[in-house]
């Protein structure tokens, strides 16, 4: 057992970063993010950790720095949100394909403009084609484990890609619950020590890394890079099986919430999916068949699993947190990509909810769920929850 | 002449192949020719071998492939056979141009060719004229005069309007010269 | 040229070995080529210093070497430049106190026996 402790999602992603004891860490403050670093600071400062802190003037110079710490083999971790992802977003592309597995706490913030620090996956939804495993996290507790997960998944030597963990800015980053921290020498033993093995420094095995490649090569790195990525459901699964030897409980690529005989379900990421529950909760007790399917891996997203796990239900409504503009919103597409396959297809609405930090309430989703019931669908046309006028 | 006459140069980066190929293209546009041009990029520095192509038409081109079975071969660089299979696809009705003092059987073992090859002291031209290694124009000289592709005053309308901005009336003048001794010099 | 690789073969994607702008010559790139009258050589290593592409070679000799005037050079001496790696600059001849090395044409150096085989 380990201790419970009332913190924020930040202090989570600090406490798993005091574990994960990462050798250098650079970082810039931007809101929501800043309490991560400033709680780790005070770490590094005290002597809890063996961290080498490197101030920095920007994210981009974040992110390059963590790349050459990692490339010299070192574990480097920073984290961001919002504009700071954007502006680091040059050595977020980068960071995939030299096969560094830099994890990443994000805090999720709608991106600008209009200017706005509060929380919705504008930030993200625009880095997930770029090649980082992506989690994301439901509260703090979520935050915390999904960190210990990410670090072993991203390192593992059939892997070697850089992982995001994300969690809703404010709502989880500044909301204090309480956090069962499990004993650190368990947790160390689990998160173990960087392989030396592809360091720059290890001059045993000197190398070159981020070779040019010209129109001969370059497919065939970028084909061996998905060959990784598609490895990372099995590394996944192993490293949940270990985690889960630790925290009591299992570690799924999705949570699927009062499903088996769903008639309706909705499938939404990170905080508003324990808001659903509730609204699941409620609705189930008034006799109706509603559950929920909440993706925790996001890259690569389990599009097989997914289907698997809806393939009984008759109408589906995915909430998203962005908009791609001119298109279907990001988990919508996924969820109709994945579901293309059944022979028989349910229906489908596509929702867009709690842009720049708008409260999403679990009447909302009881209103989404009669909706569903009702089959009033248009799964080509997106409805916008609580939008005036 | 094929419905399409293509022409693919072989040169190191600074020796003006993309050049090259773009003002063969120009002046058979100037003749009222559909044409296309453009370079393969390695690494951009001086040195690294380059390819450049030119298409040549009397229809619209839409194809946007490289040229894979030319009319013409153009080597800027002796020394670029050794390392580049610059015939490849040349059938043996076409030509290879070699920019070479002595055009000799070693050149055809060297570029794995056995049609007709032409040589033509392109560097040494511009050396003498230019004081700098630039062969692409005495090479269009040779070119035009072994296949008529395109007319010399077409070449030399580009190559003014071209240049003229940039180096002057004297070097363009210069490179006039180049082309009528490219032309002129061209040799089995 | 080496065989190209399969995906499957590539290390991590794309690491590769270290020093590898050692197997990549770059002697292909002149069109000049630096030729050392080694009789009029003061062993100055000033054409060691300026060669961009360090690809003249110098060493410690005991025995010394034979140079301008007849002069046995000892300590450090420059040998004959590397060809693999000159990129036929020139830096070399122009910094040369003793204009002991000049350029030449690359074709003149490698195809100097070429016949005319004959017209058009």
């Amino acid at each position: 057992m380990g201790v419970k402790k009332a913190i924020t999602g930040a202090q989570a992603a600090a406490e798993a970063m005091r574990q994960i004891n990462p050798d250098v860490v650079v970082a810039y403050p931007i809101t929501p993010q800043t309490p991560i670093v400033e709680h780790f600071a005070t770490y590094v400062a005290n002597g809890i950790v063996d961290t080498e802190m490197v101030p920095v003037e920007s994210e981009h110079s974040a992110m390059s720095a963590a790349v050459g710490a990692e490339a010299a083999g070192a574990r480097a971790m920073s984290a961001t949100s919002s504009q700071g992802l954007a502006l680091m977003w040059e050595i977020v592309a980068a960071t995939p394909g030299l096969r560094l597995p830099i994890v990443m706490p994000l805090v999720n913030r709608t991106i600008s403009a209009p200017l706005n620090i509060h929380g919705d996956h504008s930030d993200v939804m625009g880095v997930t084609t770029l090649g980082w495993i992506q989690i994301f996290s439901e509260n703090a507790q979520e935050v915390y484990e999904n960190l210990l997960l990410a670090i072993r998944v991203a390192e593992d030597e059939r892997i070697q890609l850089p992982a995001m963990v994300n969690q809703d800015g404010f709502i989880t980053s500044h909301a204090i619950e309480p956090v069962e921290i499990y004993d650190d020498d368990k947790v160390r033993a689990f998160v173990g020590t960087r392989s030396m093995e592809r360091g720059l420094l290890n001059v045993a095995h000197p190398r070159t890394i981020g070779a040019m490649a010209l129109p001969d090569y370059l497919l065939e790195v970028k084909r061996a890079q998905e060959e990784a990525m598609s490895r990372v459901f099995e590394v996944y699964h192993s490293v949940a099986k270990e985690l889960s030897a630790i925290t009591g409980h299992e570690h799924p690529l999705f949570e699927a919430y009062r499903l088996d005989d769903a008639e309706a379900a909705v499938v939404v990421l990170n905080s508003a999916a324990g808001t659903a529950k509730v609204a699941v909760d409620a609705m189930r007790d008034r006799g109706m068949r509603v559950g929920l399917l909440k993706p925790i891996l996001f890259r690569p997203f389990p599009y097989a699993e997914i289907r698997d796990a809806l393939k009984n239900v008759s109408a589906i409504g995915v909430l998203d947190r962005s908009m791609d503009f001119g298109a279907y919103a990001p988990v919508y597409s996924e969820l109709r990509n994945s579901l293309f396959e059944l022979d028989k297809r349910p229906k489908l609405q596509s929702y867009v909810f709690g842009l720049g930090g708008r409260d999403i309430l679990r009447g909302d989703i009881e209103v989404v769920f009669d909706e569903l019931l009702s089959g009033s669908l248009d799964p080509e046309r997106q409805r916008y929850i609580g939008l005036r006028g | 002449m094929n419905d399409v006459y293509e022409v693919r140069m072989h040169g190191r980066a600074g020796q003006g192949a993309k050049s090259g190929a773009q003002l063969l293209a120009e002046a058979a546009f100037l003749e009222g020719k559909y044409i296309q041009s453009f370079p393969e990029y390695g690494s951009e520095r001086r040195g690294a071998p380059t390819v450049a192509y030119t298409k040549i038409a009397e229809r619209v081109l839409r194809s946007h492939e490289p040229v894979l079975n030319p009319d013409a071969v153009l080597v800027l660089d002796f020394g670029i056979m050794r390392s580049i299979p610059v015939a490849v696809g040349l059938g043996q009705d076409g030509i290879l141009i070699v920019n070479t003092k002595v055009c000799s059987s070693e050149i055809k073992q060297l570029a794995g060719f056995d049609g007709p090859t032409y040589g033509v002291d392109a560097t040494g031209i511009s050396l003498e004229l230019l004081d700098m290694d630039t062969p692409n124009v005495p090479m269009l000289g040779a070119l035009v005069k072994l296949t008529g592709v395109v007319k010399m005053e077409s070449l030399e309308s580009v190559l003014r309007e071209y240049f003229l901005s940039k180096i002057g009336a004297e070097k363009v003048q210069k490179n006039v010269t180049m082309l009528h001794r490219g032309f002129d010099e061209v040799s089995a | 040229m080496s065989e190209k690789k399969s995906w499957e073969d590539l290390e991590l994607a794309i690491e590769l070995p270290p020093a590898t702008s050692l197997g990549y010559k770059t002697g292909g790139w002149r069109i000049v080529r630096p030729v050392w009258n080694a009789a009029e050589c003061i062993h100055c290593m000033i054409c060691v210093a300026y060669c961009p592409d360090m690809a003249i070679p110098a060493e410690k000799s005991e025995e010394g070497t034979v140079g301008k005037g007849g002069r046995v050079f000892k300590g450090a001496v420059r040998r004959e430049t590397n060809f693999d790696y000159c990129k036929g600059c020139g830096i070399c001849a122009h910094e040369c106190p003793t204009k002991c090395l000049s350029m030449i044409r690359e074709e003149e150096a490698e195809q100097a026996a070429c016949k005319v085989p004959g017209e058009v």
